[in-house]
């Protein structure tokens, strides 16, 4: 069976890393498995993991009164789940549902702020890809928040 | 016997004969006549019609008629009519529709008139119509009906304005073809007279029923030297050998907020413009909602409503209308139809509220270009 | 046989045509199915447009959806945004519309011959898409790997969901499909439509893009493609502007010195550019 670092080293978002922060970063995590229909974390739970997922679709939802549970991204493989674990109050805020099974890998986000704080060039690395994640996961929202297929407005 | 591209003379007393000879083959004269305070386009039946010891003083936003101390027929630059608004209607019929069961039928509109003479066409509106004619000739049977029949009596300036800049455009101050006679008027006294060229074999038919004399070496001449007075009195330049990649590389100068601070977007330039063709599609019904015509005006692209597209329009800003207006006249035009749009008659300089100068526009893009090296 | 890509008569007043069939696709958008007075069918190519008149109120261009390559009821899907649009909408069977066209340049299918082809549609922009879907399908030999990738608002949006279902069945097509927004019952992506390219295979440099819809979101796909090695000349988009006379003599539909009319709707960016990306042009 392979390691868990052999495993990172194909995930995108790993691809490149040197494997000696590989081994470092692939002791903070495990291999998961969510059925579909479950759900990775929920709204408002303490952010303590983040997931690079391998297999599957899943839904990011937030919860709209009158309109249950919407659904405002979905992601997949090669994707990355969570970074709220980076900042306090670490709080999920959006849920995560599995749409079809999951495989993933799951990090234990405490014990990889410890390594980061540790061993800071491996900790700048990493927040160099998250900060490219998070930058591309912006510029598709605004582009959703622009609600482009909307009805058209009339100016006065 | 006279043949086209050959050369006569036509004593001013004689002028009359000219006019009834293009009557009477059932043509309508359109010439220039005083009205309002201006020279404008008209019915002309008479020599009295025209403006004879009139003429004109322009500036940026300034039109003045003045009389003359002589009595020249021709002795103006322009007014702010052109024969566009003969060719090309502001208002024109495109289709009748009435109701018919279910459904509705189109009507046939009769497309005859009379056709039209142009009398004391200058050489920039001659290369105007030209120019109109790229645009409406393939795709305008209405425009194709009048435009084919149309003659022309062109005039060689023999003067020039403060805002006229043809000679920049190349487009005159001398006409050279498209005309079926061209006159040049020759005033020394005792003797008032006008060279005529005969430009097409119709122009010489007309020419064979008016009494005339051989032209001289010496006409010749004195036709040149109106040529040249002209020339050294146009009163405006500009340089087009690179205009069209000018603008092309300068969409986002900071020329068009100055110039958007000026420009009303009152539409007075597109009016007057002798190579505008900007039109709308009007569908309008009875009061018994049975039968439907549809119209085309004349439109601007200053008209906010010009982009509209659902939601929004896509020129909301004066500068944008401005922008668009004079890259489309001088550049884009010469990729959508050959030619530039523009034929420095400088209408839009005199007509212009506030005095908004085409040329000195591109002149403020040029030169802050030379300024910064090309940055 | 490939379909005429002609161009209508300028001179002509609009033909008559009977509603045949009126059929809601959205809250805000019809799908009419005309037959001619006489009888004779119009001819066109995937991505021309007709411009479509309203007894006493007026035109409107309105994009082919049918089948080019099929003789048939002329097909058009109307979304209603305007005086014209709304009283389109409203016409019903055996009612009476005129019809004028087929104006306008369409999508490149022939040049497009054995490459590789990614045919983004957002929104109502899938109508104008359709004919060029049908008729890839039709002439599925002569091309590499086709992807087609909607978008659409929320998945009650969603243009065809038939004729997608039935597209998304079969094996030699790729079929993403993604909403801005949905709720727990739907199955595949959300997210804006861009994030699909990533998803799409093809070989950049054998592929033709062909894309269709709101201007920014067309805007976003052609910054992606190009990201993934899509030339220029090989990305078509189809724009719009206000139109008229639809043969290029009442000037408004200009886009630089373009006319949409007769120049495009379909252009390949190389025939747009610089105006695609500027700002009040």
């Amino acid at each position: 069976m392979e390691t868990i670092d052999a495993i990172m080293a194909e995930h995108p978002f790993f691809k490149g890393l040197d494997p000696s922060v590989l081994k470092i970063v692939g002791g903070c995590g495990s291999n998961v498995r969510i059925n579909a229909g479950e759900y990775l974390f929920h709204e408002g739970d303490e952010a303590d993991r983040f997931y690079a997922v391998r297999h599957g679709m899943v839904a990011l939802e937030i919860y709209v009164p009158q309109r249950e549970q919407v659904t405002i991204q979905t992601v997949g493989a090669g994707d990355l789940i969570g970074w709220s674990w980076l900042f306090p109050p670490h709080v999920y805020e959006f849920s995560a549902r599995a749409i079809e099974m999951v495989r993933a890998t799951s990090f234990d986000g405490a014990c990889l702020r410890r390594k980061c704080d540790e061993d800071t060039a491996m900790g700048y690395e990493l927040m160099k890809r998250l900060a490219q994640v998070i930058s591309q996961r912006l510029g598709a929202t605004r582009l959703q928040l622009l609600d482009i297929y909307g009805p058209a407005v009339h100016t006065k | 016997m006279v043949s086209p591209n050959s050369k006569v003379t036509l004593e001013r007393d004689r002028l009359q004969v000219l006019l009834d000879a293009i009557r009477v083959e059932g043509f309508r004269i359109l010439g220039p006549t005083v009205r309002d305070e201006a020279i404008v386009y008209d019915d002309v039946s008479r020599v009295e019609d025209l403006p004879i010891g009139w003429t004109d003083e322009q500036e940026a936003g300034r039109y003045r008629l003045c009389k003359r101390s002589d009595q020249e027929v021709f002795g103006f630059i322009s007014g702010p009519h052109s024969p566009k608004q003969f060719l090309f209607l502001p208002q024109e019929i495109i289709w009748k529709v009435v109701r018919e069961g279910n459904g509705f039928r189109f009507v046939d509109t009769p497309r005859t008139c009379a056709p039209l003479a142009f009398f004391g066409v200058r050489s920039c509106d001659l290369r105007a119509i030209d120019i109109q004619d790229k645009v409406f000739m393939p795709v305008d049977p209405r425009y194709r009906a009048r435009r084919e029949k149309t003659l022309i009596v062109a005039v060689q300036c023999g003067l020039a304005g403060k805002t006229c800049f043809c000679a920049s455009m190349g487009t005159g101050p001398r006409a050279t073809g498209n005309f079926d006679l061209a006159l040049t008027e020759i005033f020394e006294k005792p003797r008032h007279y006008f060279l005529v060229e005969l430009g097409t074999e119709r122009g010489a038919d007309i020419m064979e029923h008016v009494p005339h004399l051989g032209a001289t070496a010496s006409d010749l001449e004195k036709a040149e030297a109106a040529t040249r007075r002209a020339l050294s009195q146009m009163g405006r330049t500009m340089e087009t050998s690179d205009v069209k990649d000018l603008l092309y590389r300068n969409y986002e100068h900071p020329q068009w907020d100055d110039v958007a601070k000026r420009c009303l977007t009152c539409a007075n330039c597109t009016l007057v413009c002798p190579t505008c063709f900007c039109g709308t599609l009007k569908d309008t019904t009875d009061l018994s909602g049975d039968q439907s015509e549809r119209w085309r005006q004349w439109d601007s692209c200053f008209n906010l409503e010009h982009s509209y597209l659902h939601g929004g329009n896509i020129r909301p800003s004066p500068k944008a209308r401005y922008r668009q207006w004079m890259t489309h006249k001088l550049a884009t035009w010469q990729d959508q139809f050959g030619t530039s749009g523009c034929v420095g008659c400088g209408r839009c300089i005199t007509w212009c509220p506030v005095g908004i100068d085409i040329t000195a526009e591109v002149r403020a893009i040029r030169d802050s270009e030379n300024r910064h090296g090309n940055d | 046989m490939d379909p005429l890509c002609i161009q209508s008569d300028p001179d002509l007043t609009p033909r008559l045509f009977r509603v045949i069939r009126h059929q809601r696709e959205l809250h805000d958008t019809v799908t009419l199915e005309l037959e001619s007075g006489e009888g004779s069918p119009l001819y066109f190519c995937a991505g021309q447009f007709n411009m479509l008149y309203v007894f006493g109120i007026g035109e409107v261009p309105i994009s082919i959806s049918g089948s080019p390559h099929e003789p048939g009821p002329l097909v058009h899907t109307i979304r209603s945004a305007g005086a014209v649009t709304q009283a389109i909408s409203g016409l019903k069977r055996g009612q009476t519309l005129g019809v004028r066209g087929p104006f306008g340049q369409g999508w490149p299918l022939e040049a497009a011959t054995g490459q590789d082809l990614v045919i983004i549609a957002g929104g109502i922009g899938l109508a104008p898409l359709r004919p060029a879907v049908r008729q890839v399908i039709a002439y599925r030999e002569r091309y590499g790997k086709v992807s087609l990738l909607v978008g659409a608002r929320t998945p009650d949006d969603l243009l065809y969901p038939a004729e997608l279902k039935e597209w998304r069945s079969r094996f030699d097509l790729q079929v993403h499909i993604t909403v801005d927004s949905a709720g727990a019952d739907w199955r595949s992506h959300v997210g804006v439509v861009t994030m699909l390219i990533s998803k799409a295979e093809f070989e950049a440099g054998e592929t033709v893009a062909m894309i269709c819809g709101p201007e920014v979101m067309m805007r976003f796909c052609v910054m992606e493609l190009r990201k993934r090695g899509v030339a220029a000349e090989n990305t078509y988009v189809s724009m719009e502007r206000n139109m008229k006379c639809a043969v290029g003599y009442c000037g408004h539909c200009q886009i630089g010195p373009k006319f949409v009319c007769k120049d495009g709707p379909v252009f390949p960016l190389t025939h747009l550019e610089p105006f695609f990306s500027m700002r009040g042009v």
